[in-house]
C-alpha cells in the first residue's frame, strides 16, 4: 500500500514537473502535399522562422514554442482529421488552414476544443458562422472582390469580360463577388462559366472565350488552373487579361505560364515586404534564401500575434486569451492587426497588382 | 461552324490522349481480369521522365525539335515500360491466384506509392517546361473565328492513328498478339500449349506503360506543365473511357476515349461547363443501362 502510495506520488511528481517544464505547442495547418503544396510551404517556411525568433527572445511567458504541422491536402475530410489530432496534441494556438473548405470545418473543432485560431481563408463564411475562436489575419473575399470587380469596370469598361470560378468555397465566392461588384458598375460580365480544377486541358473554355470575343477574364481559383488556361489561350491566339484574387501571389504562375503572366492581374493585401518595420524580417527570409512572397510573412504574423495576445493576457488559457485577441491591438510584420467583434480584420485593405517579369507590383 | 470545328478539334487531342491510356487498362483488364489503378501514375511517371529529358536536351543544347521528341519518346517508353514491368512484378504477380480484391487493393497502394515518391523526390511544386511546339496551321480564316490547329495537337492526333494502327497489326498479326489473345480466353489452356503465360502478361504490363508514356510525352508537350498529381484525375477519365468502350475491347477503348474528349468539349462548348462531369458520367450511366457490357464489349460468359 504505501509502496503504490509513494509510486503514485512518484508519478503524480514527474507529471506535475513536465507538465510545468513542458514546451508550448503552436501549430500550422494547410495544403503541405497535394497541389497547392507550394502555398503550404510558404506557410511553413514563415512559422518556422517566426518560432526560431520568438524562441531567441525567450519563448512566450517563459516557455519555448514547438511547431506542429498538419497536412490538409485542401481536402475538408482530411482537415477535420488534422483538426482532430491537433486537439488531442493539445495545441495552444493554431494558424491555418489554407483552403476555406478546408478552415471552415476544422474551425468547428478548433470551437469545439477551446483552441484560438488565426486564419488566412478569405471566404466570408470563415467569420460569418458566430465561432469566437477564429480570427482572420487577411482581408474578406467580399472585399476583395468588390475590389477586384470595381477595378475591372472602371479600367477596362466597354470590353467584354468573363467571370469564371472553378467551383470551389472559394473562388466561386470571389467569382460572384466579383460579378456584383462589376455590374453594380455598370458593367455586365459577358460570359459566366465555371471549370474542374485539377484538369490540364481548357481549351474548350479558351476556345469559348475567343468565340464571345472576350479580353478580360474575371477568375475565382488558385494560380494551377490560370497558368493552364493563359498558355492555351496563347496557343490559340486569344491575348487574355486575368484578374485573380490572393492566389495569384505564387510565383509558380510565372514558371508555369512563361512571359502569359505578365497578364495577370491579382488583389491582394499591401504588400508586407514593403513595410518599413517588416525589413528587418524580410532581410532575415532572404539571407535563408527564402522569398517572403505570399502567405509567408502572414504566418510569421500569426506567431507574432499569439505572442503578442498571450503576453498581454498572461496566459495561453482559452478565455484569457481569446479577450486579449478581440481587444488589443498587435504590431506584426504585415501591419497593425485588431480585430472586430465577428473576428475579421479591422483593416484590410486590398491593392491591386501586376505580373510583370517574374515580380508583382501595384498596378497602375 | 468554325467555332465547332475548333472545338471538334479540341475535343479529338482530349480524346485521342484519354485513348491511349484506356488501352492500358482496357487490356490488363482483358487478359487478367483486374483494373490496373496504377496505370494512371505509371502516365504521371512517364511525363516526369519527359521533361526530366527535355531538360537534358535543353543542357545539351539540342535544337532540332524532331530529333528532340524523338529522343524523349524512346527514353520515355523505354523507362515507363520499365516501371509498368516492375510494378506488375512486386505489386501483382504475387498476389495472382489469390483472391480478386487483392491485386485490386495493391493497385491502389501502388498508386498512392508512386504519388507520393514522385512528390517526394521531385517536389509538390509544378514543373513546367518552355513550348516546345509553338504555331500551327490555320485551317479557316472566318471573318469572325479563325479555325487554327496546333502544331502540337496535330502532333497528337497523327501518333495516336499511327500506334493504333500498329497496335490493331499486332493484336491480330503476330506471334505474340496472338498469344495474348489466347491468354484473354483462357490462361490455363494457353500454357498448357505452351504460351508462357507470364511473360504474356509481363508484356502486356509494359506495351500498357509505353502507350501511356507516349501520352505522357504529348501531355507534355501540349500543355508544358507537369505535376505529380496529373495521374489522378487522367486515370480516372481513361478507366471510365475504356468501361464505357467495353472494358477488355481495345478498339472500344480508343472509340470511349475520343468519346469522353468529344463530349467534354461540345458540352463545354455549347451547354455549361460546369456541369461537364456531370454529362460524361450520365452518358456512360446510360450507356451501361441499355449496353452493360460498353459500346464494343462482349458479353462476359459465366464459365461453369
Amino acid at each position: 500500500m504505501k509502496k503504490t502510495l509513494l509510486a503514485t506520488a512518484v508519478l503524480a511528481l514527474g507529471g506535475f514537473s513536465s507538465a510545468a517544464l513542458a514546451d508550448l505547442t503552436v501549430a500550422i495547418a494547410g495544403p503541405m502535399t497535394g497541389q497547392y503544396a507550394s502555398a503550404g510551404d510558404q506557410i511553413r517556411k514563415g512559422a518556422e522562422m517566426a518560432i526560431a525568433d520568438i524562441n531567441a527572445r525567450g519563448g512566450v511567458l517563459g516557455e519555448k514554442l514547438v511547431l506542429e504541422v498538419g497536412d490538409d491536402a485542401c481536402d475538408p475530410k482530411q482537415a477535420v482529421s488534422v483538426a482532430n489530432t491537433m486537439v488531442n496534441k493539445e495545441i495552444a494556438f493554431m494558424h491555418g488552414h489554407w483552403c476555406s473548405s478546408s478552415t471552415i470545418p476544422a474551425s468547428e473543432v478548433y470551437n469545439e476544443a477551446d483552441i484560438l485560431m488565426a486564419t488566412v481563408s478569405t471566404n466570408p463564411q470563415v467569420t460569418e458562422r458566430g465561432l469566437n475562436n477564429i480570427f482572420r489575419i487577411m482581408g474578406r473575399d467580399d472585399q476583395q472582390g468588390l475590389v477586384a470587380g470595381g477595378y475591372i469596370a472602371e479600367k477596362f469598361a466597354g470590353k467584354k469580360v468573363a467571370v469564371v470560378d472553378d467551383k470551389s468555397a472559394y473562388g466561386k465566392g470571389l467569382a460572384d463577388e466579383m460579378a456584383k461588384a462589376m455590374e453594380a458598375k455598370g458593367l455586365a460580365p459577358t460570359l459566366r462559366e465555371a471549370i474542374t480544377a485539377g484538369e490540364k486541358d481548357y481549351s474548350g473554355l479558351v476556345t469559348k472565350l475567343k468565340q464571345a470575343g472576350v479580353e478580360v477574364m474575371a477568375y475565382g481559383g488558385y494560380h494551377t488552373e490560370v497558368a493552364l488556361i493563359l498558355r492555351q489561350a496563347q496557343a490559340a491566339g486569344l491575348q487574355l487579361t486575368v484578374m485573380g484574387g490572393d492566389t495569384m501571389t505564387n510565383s509558380e504562375l510565372v514558371t508555369a505560364a512563361g512571359p502569359a503572366a505578365d497578364n495577370v492581374m491579382f488583389t491582394f493585401s499591401p504588400d508586407a515586404r514593403k513595410n518599413p518595420d517588416a525589413a528587418p524580417v524580410v532581410e532575415k527570409f532572404r539571407a535563408a534564401k527564402v522569398e517572403p512572397e505570399g502567405y509567408v510573412l502572414y504566418a510569421y504574423a500569426a506567431m507574432q500575434l499569439f505572442e503578442q495576445a498571450a503576453t498581454a493576457a498572461k496566459s495561453t488559457d482559452y478565455v484569457a486569451l481569446e479577450k486579449a485577441m478581440r481587444d488589443g491591438s498587435f504590431n506584426t510584420v504585415i501591419g497593425e492587426l485588431s480585430f472586430d467583434a465577428k473576428g475579421d480584420q479591422k483593416a484590410p485593405g486590398f491593392v491591386v497588382y501586376r505580373w510583370q517579369g517574374g515580380q508583382y507590383d501595384y498596378a497602375q | 461552324m468554325a467555332y465547332a470545328l475548333q472545338q471538334l478539334i479540341n475535343g479529338l487531342t482530349l480524346g485521342a490522349m484519354y485513348g491511349l491510356i484506356a488501352i492500358g487498362y482496357t487490356m490488363v483488364y482483358g487478359i487478367i481480369g483486374m483494373i490496373n489503378f496504377a496505370h494512371g501514375d505509371i502516365f504521371m511517371v512517364s511525363a516526369f521522365i519527359a521533361i526530366t529529358a527535355f531538360t537534358i536536351l535543353a543542357a545539351a543544347d539540342v535544337t532540332s525539335i524532331p530529333l528532340a521528341l524523338t529522343f524523349v519518346l524512346i527514353v520515355s517508353i523505354f523507362f515507363t515500360s520499365a516501371y509498368g514491368w516492375a510494378v506488375e512484378r512486386t505489386a501483382y504477380r504475387p498476389l495472382r491466384g489469390s483472391t480478386r480484391l487483392a491485386p485490386l487493393i495493391s493497385a491502389i497502394g501502388m498508386s498512392i506509392f508512386l504519388q507520393n515518391t514522385v512528390q517526394l523526390t521531385q517536389g509538390a511544386r509544378v514543373k513546367p517546361i518552355p513550348p516546345v511546339l509553338e504555331g500551327g496551321i490555320v485551317l479557316w480564316d472566318n471573318p469572325t473565328f479563325t479555325v487554327q490547329i496546333g502544331w502540337s495537337q496535330l502532333l497528337i492526333i497523327v501518333t495516336t492513328v499511327i500506334l493504333m494502327t500498329g497496335f490493331t497489326w499486332m493484336i491480330t498479326q503476330t506471334p505474340f498478339g496472338r498469344q495474348q489473345r489466347a491468354c484473354e480466353q483462357d490462361r490455363t489452356m494457353a500454357s498448357l500449349l505452351g504460351v508462357n503465360v507470364d511473360r504474356t502478361i509481363s508484356y502486356t504490363f509494359m506495351l500498357g506503360a509505353a502507350l501511356a508514356a507516349v501520352a505522357g510525352v504529348m501531355v507534355t508537350v501540349y500543355y508544358g506543365v507537369v505535376d505529380f498529381f496529373i495521374g489522378f484525375l487522367a486515370g480516372i477519365k481513361a478507366f471510365t473511357a475504356a468501361v464505357l468502350g467495353g472494358i477488355g475491347s481495345l478498339p472500344g477503348a480508343m472509340l470511349g476515349g475520343l468519346l469522353i474528349g468529344l463530349i467534354e468539349s461540345f458540352w463545354a462548348a455549347y451547354l455549361w461547363a460546369e456541369y461537364k462531369d456531370v454529362a460524361t458520367f450520365s452518358i456512360l450511366c446510360l450507356v451501361l443501362m441499355l449496353r452493360p457490357s460498353g459500346l464494343l464489349g462482349r458479353p462476359e460468359v459465366e464459365k461453369v
